[in-house]
């Protein structure tokens, strides 16, 4: 397994205003690499450092084990990428634009753009003005895929596609994955990144806070405990590992992490009424980190 | 190549309206030639109840209308506004209109360097500026020839005049370029190109007024004065020097800008 994505400290202020801050993580090869957090979060900061549309403040980014802003041109010859909005230029027809974008490419990407619009569903001899927001993100998304990319990034891909299309779409990268490409996909989706990736990055406020393996992420953290209890006060639970302590309509709800069995045994030490332990869905590990 | 054939493409309706536009601007100003030769002297009694400072500033002045040449320098004047607006508006929406309309992204996500998409950009500008030029080389000499009221003049003055506006158009379209470059977004080209035309053409007309020497050096108006073109049957040779000095500076400016340039996001 090789690494694909490398960045060492990345660190990018615009004046004084935040991008993103001491950035580090590797993307191996192979992998579906999710990228989560909410908006303003550096998402697309990060992105935009790996293709050179911006520079670092400090730190640096390697793709293909070679520096993004040294050999920029040459690694963006294996890079497909999907930006969150698009729009292209003025009285193009969509087949004009897909050549544009096949003619920056070594290899003959004719048969491909074919095949990814026929799949997509997209109409090649319409002008792109006349398009739906939906629509052009398809000519997004066959701009992006037409050369057969060794690294595939999107940025909120989804956004603007109706459910098959999404499904279709997604299906799309796994192929693309399976053919042994590498997917960075950024969101702040968390269904769409817990269905598709191996892997996931999660940043606030410009810092990467974890970086973690989907199930892991999921499994070994944190339980969410309800209990119904006449003769408990919620104070009892008050120990290190719980948090989001809270009562209402009788019952207690905290989730909690740590020791099992100190946690069964405070249960036992009174009387309850009814007991549910659970995983947290993706969703509450995500607002757990951003509170 | 595709960069340059591409942007070339994107041009070609706007190269034709405003050589078109040009083309016209002559034929109507030099159809009215006629008129004007045979009432010479009541034309020059007119001009001369004028202020001289006005005329001055309007680049009237020291100007035989009743003679052909003189009256092509004067129509060259306006045809040079309307190039300089051409070239302006290429230059300032050279880079920018990619990124007012969010297409820089997708540009430059591919696998070329910002200096191959300049370049490319800046030639394809360049060539259809040329096309206009070529336009107006092109017509200039037959109507002169058609509407001269058959006087006798040499046309080594009109060749003179003529070769200029490629220095001319580049100066505007380098300077738009740069000044596009300094500024963090141009939402809209055309305030931009304007105050550049314009400012640069009301400097060198209150510079002539007041004979005001310092402030007109820097206007490509001064530099290229049909009068004096036409009246020397050469250019004003120190002053060009300065209208290619500032090509220069902006060209290596627009390089050096773009490659250090922080593309900012659609959102």
């Amino acid at each position: 397994m090789s690494i694909i994505i490398e960045t060492n400290h990345l660190t990018k202020f615009y004046g004084k205003s935040r991008g993103i801050i001491d950035v580090s993580f590797n993307v191996e090869e192979g992998e579906i690499f999710g990228f989560i957090g909410p908006n303003g979060a550096g998402k697309s900061t990060t992105i935009r450092l790996f293709l050179s549309l911006i520079y670092p403040t400090s730190g640096n980014a390697s793709i293909f084990g070679k520096d993004c802003i040294q050999y920029g041109p040459e690694i963006r010859q294996e890079i497909g990428y999907l930006p969150s909005e698009v729009f292209y230029y003025e009285g193009m027809k969509v087949i004009d634009l897909l050549k544009y974008s096949a003619s920056f490419y070594r290899k003959d990407c004719t048969q491909r753009i074919l095949e990814l619009s026929d799949l997509m569903e997209l109409d090649l001899k319409r002008r792109i003005d006349d398009l739906s927001y939906g629509n052009k993100k398809k000519v997004g998304i066959v701009q992006g895929l037409l050369h057969q990319p060794k690294l595939i990034i999107l940025d909120e891909p989804t956004a603007g596609l109706d459910p098959l299309m999404q499904q279709k779409f997604f299906n799309l990268i796994k192929q693309e994955n399976e053919r042994g490409a590498t997917i960075f996909f950024s969101s702040h989706i968390l269904g769409e990144v817990q269905r598709l990736c191996n892997r996931v990055a999660i940043i606030k406020e410009g810092s990467i806070i974890d970086v973690q393996d989907i199930k892991t992420l999921q499994k070994n953290n944190y339980k969410k405990i309800r209990i119904t209890s006449a003769h408990m006060d919620e104070k009892q639970f008050a120990i290190p590992g719980v948090s989001n302590l809270q009562r209402s309509d009788g019952s207690i709800h905290f989730f909690y992490k740590g020791d099992i069995n100190t946690i069964t045994h405070l249960l036992s030490s009174g009387k309850i009424s009814d007991l549910a332990v659970e995983d947290l869905t993706l969703e509450e590990i995500f607002m757990h980190y951003y509170e | 190549m595709n960069i340059f054939m591409h942007e070339f493409k994107q041009k070609i309706r706007s190269v034709l309206v405003w050589s078109v536009s040009i083309a016209l601007l002559i034929l109507v100003f030099l159809s009215l030639f006629q008129s004007f030769a045979s009432q010479a002297n009541m034309v020059s009694e007119l001009m001369a109840s004028f202020p001289r400072e006005l005329l001055v500033a309007f680049g009237m002045a020291d100007m035989d209308w009743s003679n052909i040449l003189g009256f092509f320098a004067l129509l060259f004047v306006f045809c040079q506004i309307c190039l300089a607006i051409q070239a302006a508006n290429y230059g300032f929406s050279l880079i920018s209109i990619e990124e007012s309309e969010w297409t820089a992204d997708f540009l430059l996500s591919k696998p070329v360097s910002r200096t191959r998409i300049i370049s490319a950009k800046f030639l394809a500008a360049l060539a259809a500026l040329t096309i206009t030029n070529a336009v107006v080389w092109a017509v200039s000499f037959p109507l002169i020839k058609l509407f001269d009221a058959g006087q006798v003049y040499q046309w080594k003055p009109v060749v003179a005049l003529l070769s200029s506006v490629i220095i001319f158009q580049l100066f505007f379209l380098t300077v738009g370029m740069f000044i596009s470059l300094l500024v963090k977004r141009v939402r809209s080209v055309t305030p931009f190109s304007m105050g550049l035309v314009f400012g640069l053409y009301i400097l060198n007309a209150f510079g002539d007024m007041m004979g005001e020497k310092s402030l007109e050096v820097l206007s490509p108006f001064k530099h290229f004065a049909p009068s004096y073109i036409v009246n020397h049957a050469a250019w004003d040779f120190p002053l060009m020097l300065i209208s290619v000095g500032i090509i220069l500076v902006s060209l290596v400016g627009s390089y050096v800008l773009y490659q250090k340039r922080n593309i900012s996001s659609a959102i």
